[in-house]
């Protein structure tokens, strides 16, 4: 075979300095949307249940992330004794740099002009879309098995295998809702599937998919109602339990950075991305802001499922994913693609 | 031969069992009831006290911080050494020393008078016996919660420290609040 053979084709390639400065103002904007979140899920739960939330620390509170990430920062580095040094290092930085390179093949638009260079509005546009996703949420688990299993703690070794068995069962549902979306764009890169939507989004044709991406999406994201990974109440903190100051951090960052993906994700495949519905078609500086727009809407829903389900058991977790999101993911592929004959 | 219960026989209703189709269908329902039911708290606003602001006012039973009194027209303690309320304290944290009123140096209306007054409000356990115990009302369970202190001693109140009204007053609550 021949060797140079790419894995996967780059559909529009930039400048190297072009590339570097999207890389940058990426990371960057993603980076600073985390603090946003975290304040605004304590004072959106906290509104929830009747209450204000975190509201002393600046105005309205919104300087808590700060005053927080001050006092882990200043934190001891400690681990067991029986920890394994260098991955119990290595696991959170694992866990933060696959949801960084996940967020790199996220649209926000299509090519735009800027300083007289053809950018695409994305870190990446690569052929494979959503597999790249897959495939790093894949290595993602290393970051979280390592974490759990180099902490030499019998605690973090069950809590990572919990969150390694909840995330492969619900990887599968997962990828195989995306099946339908991909079949109808007949495309796999993330901008062909935006512009496949420009008639009608995927919500409408592909709803059951819809739902079982999104489920699968809380359960990937380990949030509550899957939060059996953490559950604060019964297992100490999972594989996080070893964890403390800045490493502990990496992996609440990393939660959250995922949080933001699977939301923008979704926004994408199933909403359209940029575009708006009604035959609005605004400047294109305006495509990031729609983005990020459609993308809190599923932030604020998975506040909202937090404040409202209890924590599923293990046993309804399991079957939950293999007994319904599998075969109803399995069923929706095979009516999408029969369907899709059919009107050929 | 089986027992006939006759027209005792009570139906009970079921619940549906949970799985199947059906199943499915009814949790979805029901998250969405849930949603509505959580989305509802927003409108209704916060029942939240600012504390360190807003401050709970409490009962006029209320058993707070330890008050001596005086006379309103003389101006005279109402305390008179006994040490009543020392011997009814069951956490034993009152300590009373009496002198002889002169009348040079009357402090009391009666013979005697505290000398000493302490009450060590780190082993008070707000029982209110000592108030009970007060032959003349000298001593009363006023509305202060807010003793928290850094140091041990500082929570040693002296018989000055329980005369005088407190710099910030707690609020009290009104007639059926």
């Amino acid at each position: 075979m021949n060797a140079l053979v790419p894995l996967a084709d780059v559909v529009y390639v930039e400048p190297w300095w072009m590339q570097v400065l999207k890389s940058i103002v990426i990371f960057l904007v993603g980076l600073q949307i985390l603090p946003v979140m975290i304040v605004a899920e304590r004072k959106i739960l906290g509104r929830f249940q009747n209450r204000y939330g975190p509201n002393r620390v600046g105005p309205f509170g919104i300087l808590q992330p700060l005053a927080e990430i001050v006092k882990f920062a200043t934190k001891e580095q400690f681990r067991p004794r029986t920890a394994i040094a260098w991955l119990f290092a290595l696991a959170p930085v694992i866990s933060i740099l696959t949801a960084v390179a996940s967020l790199a093949i996220v649209p926000f638009s299509n090519t735009v002009d800027i300083f007289g260079t053809k950018t695409g509005l994305y870190g990446l546009d690569v052929s494979i879309g959503p597999l790249y996703l897959f495939a790093f949420s894949a290595v993602a688990f290393y970051g979280i098995m390592l974490g759990g299993w180099a902490s030499g703690s019998k605690y973090s070794f069950l809590g990572a295998m919990r969150a390694a068995a909840q995330l492969i069962s619900y990887e599968v549902a997962q990828g195989l809702a995306l099946v339908g979306v991909i079949m109808t764009a007949q495309t796999l890169s993330l901008v062909g599937i935006v512009e496949a939507q420009q008639g009608m989004w995927y919500i409408v044709p592909q709803v059951v998919g819809f739902i079982i991406f999104l489920v699968a999406g809380f359960a990937e994201t380990n949030r509550p109602p899957f939060d059996l990974v953490e559950a604060d109440a019964e297992l100490v903190q999972g594989y996080m339990t070893e964890y403390g100051g800045t490493r502990m951090v990496a992996y609440l960052f990393a939660e959250y950075l995922n949080l933001l993906i699977i939301s923008l994700v979704v926004t994408t495949v199933y909403l359209g991305g940029w575009l708006l519905p009604f035959g609005i078609d605004p400047p294109t500086w305006v495509d990031p802001f729609v983005v990020f727009a459609k993308a809190f809407l599923f932030i604020f829903f998975f506040f909202w499922i937090r404040a409202t389900l209890p924590r599923l058991r293990y046993d309804q977790l399991m079957s939950l994913g293999w007994k319904i999101l599998l075969p109803l993911a399995t069923i929706n592929t095979l009516v999408t693609a029969i369907i899709l004959v059919a009107t050929d | 031969m089986p027992w006939n219960p006759g027209d005792d026989v009570i139906a009970v209703q079921r619940a549906p069992q949970p799985g199947g189709v059906g199943g499915v269908y009814r949790a979805f329902g029901e998250t969405l009831r849930g949603l509505k039911t959580t989305f509802a708290r927003i409108p209704e606003g916060t029942v939240t006290l600012q504390y360190p602001e807003e401050k709970t006012p409490v009962y006029p039973r209320f058993r707070g911080r330890h008050r001596l009194h005086r006379f309103a027209d003389t101006g005279l303690e109402k305390c008179v050494g006994c040490s009543l309320c020392a011997a009814a304290c069951p956490a034993d944290c009152i300590r009373v020393v009496a002198a002889e009123n002169t009348p040079e140096h009357r402090v009391s209306a009666g013979e005697r008078y505290a000398a000493v007054y302490e009450i060590n409000l780190s082993r008070c356990i707000f029982c209110g016996y000592c108030e009970v115990a007060c032959p003349f009302d000298a001593i009363t369970m006023g509305p202060d919660y807010e003793m928290s202190d850094y140091h041990r001693p500082d929570l040693i109140f002296t018989k000055e420290m329980l005369l005088v009204e407190p710099f910030e007053r707690t609020p009290l609550r009104g007639e059926g609040e």
